[in-house]
């Protein structure tokens, strides 16, 4: 008894010692943000509940970022970047868990070698075909968000993990479903896709943080600000309040607060430990 | 099964990923070998061909090795760390203790704030005048310039990297425990044997492959770092954080080199390569076999 008792209080501590060092720099973010002007913020010691509590740095942050704009860019982005993934990579894997044809092998492995492809190696080129098809910014907004969505539009990831999840479902039921008269494409539609829901939805949340949280390629291929996205405005704020840091962590928070609501909310497909599929390199 | 469908079926589902996969992947990827052996000091239109010579001039750059170094300092900095320590809190969260999924999900926080906002936090906690100085000079010791001071500079970016990485790789070996058969639990106990002695004969051997698999995944990510030290110290103080990709990017972006921004590239792509197929051919082999 007592040795079960010493383990689960060794436990918790830990846990919880843990669970503070992760949230602490954002906590530490939160009691910047909310001291006053009247406050020295490198006073030492420091001390974490403002003396001079105030709302003031965040609504000025707010009045000078178009934060709005920037959530909603991201938004756009990150909601087409997911459905176009849906959509490609479980297209792309019904044949290949299913059906037989010629040069099967070549495109599975093609698909495959470009898991080892990292995109950093690449950047240059997918940027100069880029501008080549005038997905960038300065030839209107839907040019600029194409040019934002499609390189990452289909994922051999996405591809691989849907495929397994094909893989899972027993043969008969496509078969009834043809001999009932079904064509193809409702069979995946109609059958398949609805099977598959709970990996769909791993994808989904998983494209979803990976596009929202981007930042190489935006801030590579963005000019112009009515088109940033939260990364590419969050790290803009560095410049433009330059080492005011009230300013610099009142937007920083308000920039994760949609986020870690969407994290909140989702939390059971992230921390379930069901979903290795989502493993990426 | 064969009359299932027509033979121009496959193909048209596997159609729009192909073309984006050609257009955004295998296209660019070709273009970085021949960009790598062109010319383009003279015009930047109308390239001259001059094979593996930008290769040496890349090899003789001594910014280029600085890079390459510092980016398997980082490696050797992050990948130990996030292979380990990960594993250890994963074994705590893997019991039944009551809040633990309050605990889960504080620890996966900053797995999903983006990167950006995380490296500003922490360029506040790194501040001259801040916390993590003032915690220092508590236990007697002098501040440090975190980011200013070249020998701290790149161990202060590896920090923030393992503080994203911590609950990424938890939930991977967690979901892997929960794979341990739990009769090899209870014939440990039937043993008498201890926690220490449990987790290292019955967890650890049957979780190694993911072991190996967090090595290999968490090396190809710190190969491939970018936006913790382009947020945080833009590859200065004097070099001292600038990683490979970051080169790449300077070079391709900033100084409009192509060409060894190319050459720098082919070369991340040999060096990537290695561990994605150690990791495809030995750890996932199962989901990427025909």
């Amino acid at each position: 008894m007592m040795k079960k008792f010493f383990n689960g209080f060794f436990s918790h501590s830990f846990l919880i010692a843990m669970s503070i060092i992760s949230i602490f720099p954002f906590l530490w973010l939160v009691s910047t943000a909310l001291k006053g002007i009247n406050e020295n913020i490198f006073e030492y010691p420091p001390y974490f509940i403002p003396k001079d509590f105030t709302f003031d740095n965040f609504t000025s942050a707010w009045k000078q970022i178009p934060f709005l704009t920037y959530f909603l860019n991201s938004f756009i982005v990150a909601m087409f970047t997911v459905i176009l993934n849906l959509i490609f990579s479980s297209l792309a894997a019904y044949p290949l868990a299913r059906m037989e044809f010629k040069g099967k092998k070549i495109i599975f492995y093609m698909i495959l070698s470009t898991i080892m492809i990292p995109f950093q190696a690449i950047m240059l080129p997918v940027y100069l075909i880029v501008l080549k098809l005038h997905l960038v910014d300065s030839y209107g907004y839907m040019m600029g968000y194409l040019g934002l969505i499609l390189p990452f539009a289909v994922n051999a990831f996405g591809i691989f993990l849907m495929r397994q999840a094909f893989l899972t479902i027993p043969k008969d039921i496509e078969e009834a479903a043809f001999i009932d008269g079904s064509g193809i494409f409702n069979i995946w539609l109609k059958i398949l896709l609805p099977m598959t829901s709970p990996t769909l939805a791993v994808l989904a949340i998983f494209t979803f943080i990976g596009s929202w949280g981007e930042f190489l390629w935006p801030s590579i291929v963005l000019t112009q600000k009515q088109l940033y996205t939260l990364p590419v405005g969050v790290n803009d704020l560095q410049g433009l309040f330059s080492a005011n840091w009230r300013l610099i962590a009142a937007g920083s928070v308000i920039s994760v607060i949609p986020i870690i609501l969407f994290f909140i909310i989702l939390q059971r497909y992230f921390v379930s430990g069901h979903n290795e599929g989502a493993i990426k390199g | 099964m064969n009359t299932y469908y027509k033979k121009y079926i496959p193909y048209l589902f596997l159609l729009p990923a192909m073309v984006l996969l050609f257009v955004f992947f295998f296209i660019p990827f070709i273009q970085t070998f021949f960009i790598s052996m062109k010319d383009y000091s003279s015009d930047i239109y109308t390239p001259i061909f001059v094979g593996l010579i930008n290769y040496k001039v890349l090899l003789h750059s001594k910014e280029f090795y600085t890079s390459l170094l510092n980016t398997f300092l980082f490696l050797f900095m992050t990948v130990p760390f996030l292979t380990i320590f990960p594993l250890i809190v994963a074994i705590f969260i893997n019991q039944k203790l009551k809040g633990i999924n309050i605990y889960k999900v504080l620890i996966y926080l900053p797995v999903v704030v983006s990167i950006v906002a995380v490296a500003i936090a922490f360029k506040w906690l790194y501040a001259q005048e801040g916390i993590l100085n003032y915690f220092l000079n508590l236990i007697n010791l002098k501040s440090i310039g975190w980011l200013t001071d070249t020998s701290f500079s790149m161990l202060s970016v590896a920090l923030v990297t393992i503080y994203k990485g911590i609950g990424y790789y938890m939930m991977i070996y967690l979901s892997s425990l929960m794979g341990v058969p739990k009769d090899l639990y209870e014939a440990a106990d039937v043993d008498g044997a201890d926690i220490l002695t449990k987790h290292m004969t019955v967890s650890i051997p049957h979780i190694m492959p993911t072991i190996a698999l967090v090595v290999t995944v968490s090396s190809i990510s710190a190969l491939k770092v970018f936006a913790e030290i382009y947020v945080m110290t833009k590859g200065g103080p004097l070099n001292s954080t600038k990683t490979i990709v970051y080169y790449i990017y300077e070079r391709a972006f900033e100084n409009l080199d192509l060409s060894l921004a190319s050459c720098a590239s082919v070369i991340l792509l040999f060096i990537i390569l290695v561990f994605s197929l150690i990791n495809i051919s030995f750890f996932e082999n199962k989901r990427y076999k025909l």
